[in-house]
């Protein structure tokens, strides 16, 4: 299902080693005011052939850093020089037009298969910002070749990693609110190359990829009863996962070494907390309560889960040991919270919260402190982490006998809301790990 | 190779509910109020059959309403499901799966464990009324089927329930 791509990366030798920490540097947590000016040519066409591809992308690369919020794009009507990719960079004439970061490219085409070499300038340092790379793939994939460009240039000035070469599974939603049809559906982060992985003849709910980014654990109606279901997504083969009769499953989600699962289990009107070893099928119960238990996400480390609960009363987030014991309660703003989901850095919590009918998604830290909430509407649910912990997808559903869902993303910095492009309706977005 | 006769079946039985009950997700059970005199016989099948699954749904209604975040029966439900109760006692042949649901205000999972509750609410009682446990399943759709598709608490009111769907035959 997944695109092969071949990535060569190979260092361009021909330049120095530049230094790490140059003044071209955007702090994404502080939120940033005002976009840092980048230069981005259309990179240079080393064959005749390669002149189409050297347009696109140049041109997703600019739309993949633009995107982010954090880089304005210079216009190329405005630039007073075009350089060739391997002449000296005449620093005067970008910083004439006050580009602060300029990228430049090559692209060759061999038979089907694109080369593609790129550098980052800082302009007002008047050096190279990281070495020279150079990617190659076959022209099938060159959407995930821009991405990796764009990475690169997105991690050195950032200092973050990168997100735009990765996937996003979700659900697409079409039909009348009261007979939705859903199936789940695989897209790059930015809405390209989706496909679709079940049929719309049950109801799929909530996918999570696998640590590796090749399976996909979801709950299905299959059966008529709501069951979890893992699918390999080379073969695209579904099975059903701890499958037991008079029992509902579903809210799974993988372990960080992928060989475990958590998910919740309704059994005669209660929902509880179980893990299941995907390897030799060995079940176990981690909460035991007569309140709900629901919506698991594991700490990146393995080591904790922070989990929703309305033992309180009210659904609230509480965080126990990853083998089960007594949990503490993480959340006691006002609402109800969540859907909490560990980012990959350890460093936050994303919820859900409800508050005076209205919906949010936040973060905080994973002691429950510094709460912030970055969005609001009628209703924003089921935060997913971009992998490298930044930014957050999320369900936006519209009201009304019209209203449909829709994927948004934000910044943890509240900043950039803004919504996926996707064919139709979609909801339950799962970002996937970057791509290797 | 067990379990899959197991589903199977279940799959059977709801697509034979889904026969019976021509709308699954129980639209217009609740307005069929009183008509039709319990016993009276009427045309076999129909609403005045009371020994047709359309009685069930139309003439006794064949869904209970709950307060927002409840589980919880209300007096008016707990009459309601006192004459589900006498039907199923009275036409053993039947099986149902009750269907648990909620409101939109709510996030996706949470809502699958409410509705949850508030099937297994209805099955505790209709078994402390005499119907066999074996005669009943539960499942949740949570926010997921709505009956009623506008924003406000006059459709949250009726999305808020749990609908008994009854079925000829096996169980799951």
């Amino acid at each position: 299902m997944r695109l092969l791509l071949r990535v060569a990366l190979v260092l361009l030798t021909a330049l120095p080693a530049a230094a790490q920490q140059g003044p071209l540097r955007i702090e994404i947590t502080e939120g940033v005011i005002e976009p840092l000016p980048i230069a981005i040519p259309t990179f240079t066409a080393e064959t005749p052939a390669a002149e189409a591809w050297a347009r696109d992308i140049t041109r997703l690369v600019a739309q993949d850093l633009i995107g982010t919020g954090l880089f304005r794009e210079i216009p190329q009507d405005a630039f007073i020089s075009r350089p060739g990719f391997d002449a000296p960079v005449q620093y005067a004439d970008w910083k004439a037009i006050n580009a602060q970061g300029l990228v430049t490219g090559a692209v060759s085409l061999d038979g089907d298969r694109l080369t593609v070499k790129f550098r980052l300038y800082d302009v007002f340092a008047e050096q190279p910002l990281g070495e020279g790379l150079q990617f190659g793939a076959s022209t099938a994939t060159w959407r995930r070749v821009a991405h990796k460009v764009a990475d690169q240039v997105y991690s050195r000035i950032t200092g973050e990693g990168g997100y735009f070469d990765s996937r996003v599974a979700f659900v697409e939603e079409t039909g009348p609110k009261d007979a939705r049809l859903k199936r789940l559906a695989v897209m790059d982060y930015d809405g390209a190359n989706v496909s679709y992985l079940t049929d719309a003849s049950s109801i799929v709910l909530a996918p999570r990829f696998s640590p590796d980014g090749n399976r996909l654990i979801y709950t299905s109606y299959a059966t008529g009863f709501p069951q979890i279901y893992e699918m390999n997504l080379q073969t695209y083969a579904a099975r059903p996962l701890g499958e037991q009769p008079g029992t509902m499953t579903f809210a799974p989600r993988f372990a960080p070494d992928g060989r475990r699962i958590v998910f919740s289990l309704s059994q005669g009107g209660n929902t509880d907390i179980y893990s299941l070893d995907l390897g030799t099928g060995e079940r176990r119960r981690l909460t035991e309560a007569p309140s709900i238990e629901t919506a698991p996400s594991f700490s990146p480390d393995g080591s904790q889960i922070v989990f929703e609960s309305d033992r309180s009363g009210t659904q609230q987030l509480y965080v126990m040991p990853v083998g089960g014991g007594e949990p503490r309660r993480i959340s006691f703003g006002a609402g109800r919270y969540g859907t909490p989901v560990w980012s990959p850095r350890g460093d936050y919590i994303a919820f859900t919260k409800q508050n005076a009918g209205r919906f949010h998604i936040g973060v905080m830290r994973t002691d429950g402190s510094e709460e912030r909430l970055l969005t609001a509407s009628f209703l924003d649910e089921g935060p997913t982490w971009a992998p490298n912990g930044r930014v957050l997808m999320f369900t936006r559903e519209t009201s009304g006998a019209g209203g449909q869902p829709a994927l948004f993303s934000v910044d943890i910095s509240g900043r950039n809301l803004k919504q996926v492009p996707t064919q139709g309706p979609a909801s339950d977005p799962s970002w996937s790990p970057l791509l290797p | 190779m067990q379990f899959r006769t197991i589903t199977f079946l279940a799959a059977a039985t709801l697509a034979l509910a889904a026969c019976t009950n021509p709308d699954r997700f129980g639209r217009g059970g609740a307005d069929g109020a009183l008509g039709g005199g319990y016993g009276a016989g009427g045309v076999p099948g129909s609403a005045s059959d009371p020994a047709s699954p359309a009685y069930f749904q139309q003439t006794i209604g064949d869904r209970v309403l709950f307060a927002v975040d409840q589980s919880t029966l209300s007096p008016g439900a707990r009459s309601t499901l006192d004459q589900q109760a006498n039907w199923l006692n009275n036409n053993p042949e039947y099986t149902a799966v009750i269907e648990g649901h909620a409101d939109e205000q709510g996030t996706r999972e949470y809502n699958l464990a409410l509705g949850a509750r508030r099937a297994s609410s209805v099955q505790e009682y209709l078994v402390s009324r005499g119907v066999s446990p074996n005669r009943l399943r539960t499942v949740s759709f949570g926010k997921e089927r709505p009956i009623e598709v506008c924003s406000t608490e006059a459709c949250y009111s009726q999305n808020r329930r749990a609908v008994t769907v009854v079925a000829a035959g096996l169980i799951g």
